[in-house]
């Protein structure tokens, strides 16, 4: 989705720490009004009548400094430069504080068909906050095929080709206490330039799976709340392939093979499948294993360095003892 | 690389049987198949996955596939499309 209207954004899922708390005051049949850019700007200068490279296209955020500015403008009936605001196409005037502009402004609006919205927010707490979620409506957004699935805390996408076994992996994973994000179309954003996040594409299909030869079955009605989530940060891919002789793995987990993602390197691994291998055991390890990572212990480099060690003080120990040397 | 416009004729859109369908002819191919609803680009061979597409009634889609049989597979699948998935 990278075309919003302002109703799109009064309508955005978002709770607690993340809620805009938006109403919208006046000029309803302008929510149909596109935001083109992520981004807000104080109309101040524009008020004082500075026109000069006017922000116009992004939201109007007027908080407690320009209220009292358009009080006075209005007292003084000096309003020139809030009908030349209004002639400009911008997407919203939004007040912070719950604060209500002059009845003439919210007439002016709904003349020009600009919708005013208000938040109960302070303004510095919901300029963060909106800012943050216009982040994530315009990030850039590829649609996967797999499974994204929540193990021991790492966001894990399973892909491979139909047929493979993505969703008996996951299924056995939530079996064994792990979420489910999304089977199937993985919608993957990339926020912040460094963060992929991982969603269900459709909040109606979210959390089913579909098990050859079971059907279509509802995860979080099969295993309670507790086995699904919404979104997760993926932190893992994992590629199941069907076992290939001719093809080499990786025996020592040294080498640090990565993917990218929408600009963003996720490591990855190859796992093969075959009858008598149990693929969930083996990504819940991977999953471990990323956490070690994330907290600085390599098992695969440690153990290596271990050897080397070992095999150094040996030939030291062999220079001062001779074969025939009984202790 | 063979592409085609498919369009739902059927009035209920694409629910879990009309998927089945789909998934069940694109399966007997080795090709990649892949439907494309605005930008959203998903694999024709998970039922998931084209439920998610939310395709209703009337909806333009893009039918790819790329691979040995990929003119028959688009052929038997935009006959679905075409059919109303024996639907009506």
């Amino acid at each position: 989705m990278n075309n919003i209207t302002v109703l799109d954004l009064l309508d955005l899922d978002l709770k607690e720490r993340d809620s805009l708390e938006l109403k919208c005051i006046a000029g309803r049949p302008g929510l149909t009004r596109e935001i083109s850019a992520p981004d807000l700007n104080r109309p101040g200068l524009a008020l004082g009548g500075f026109f000069d490279k006017f922000a116009y296209n992004r939201l109007q955020v007027f908080g407690r400094g320009e209220t009292a500015f358009l009080d006075k403008l209005h007292e003084e009936g000096n309003v020139d430069t809030i009908h030349e605001l209004f002639s400009y196409p911008i997407p919203c005037c939004i007040f912070s504080h719950s604060l209500k502009p002059h009845e003439e402004f919210i007439q002016n609006a709904e003349e020009a068909g600009c919708p005013v919205l208000q938040t109960t927010l302070a303004t510095a707490d919901f300029s963060s906050r909106l800012i943050r979620a216009l982040d994530t409506v315009f990030a850039p957004q590829q649609v996967f095929h797999g499974v994204l699935v929540e193990v021991s805390g790492i966001g894990i996408m399973i892909t491979g080709e139909s047929g493979v076994g993505k969703s008996e992996t996951a299924l056995e994973l939530i079996e064994r206490g792990h979420r489910l994000i999304c089977d199937d179309a993985v919608d993957v954003r990339c926020v912040s330039g460094n963060v992929v996040l991982g969603s269900a594409l459709n909040k109606v299909t979210s959390h089913h799976m579909e098990i050859r030869g079971l059907g279509i079955i509802n995860v979080a009605h099969l295993f309670g709340v507790g086995a699904i989530r919404d979104t997760k940060q993926v932190q893992l891919i994992v590629h199941l392939e069907d076992w290939d002789p001719e093809k080499e793995y990786d025996r020592l987990g040294s080498s640090d093979q990565s993917e990218e993602i929408l600009g963003v390197h996720v490591p990855c691994l190859y796992i093969p499948v075959k009858p008598g291998r149990n693929i969930s055991i083996i990504i819940e390890v991977a999953a471990m294993v990323e956490r070690l990572k994330k907290m600085g212990y390599y098992s695969a480099k440690e153990f290596d360095e271990n050897v080397l060690q070992w095999l150094e003080s040996e030939s030291a120990r062999a220079l001062y003892f001779q074969k025939e040397d009984i202790f | 690389m063979t592409c085609r416009e498919v369009t739902i004729l059927n009035r209920a859109g694409i629910h879990a049987r009309p998927a089945a369908l789909i998934v069940q002819t694109a399966n007997k191919f080795v090709s990649k198949i892949f439907l494309e609803k605005e930008s959203t680009k998903i694999n024709a061979k998970s039922i998931m996955g084209i439920i998610t597409l939310g395709a209703a009634y009337k909806t333009q889609l893009t039918l790819s596939a790329d691979g040995e049989d990929e003119t028959d597979a688009v052929a038997a699948i935009a006959k679905l499309f075409d059919t109303r998935f024996e639907e009506e």
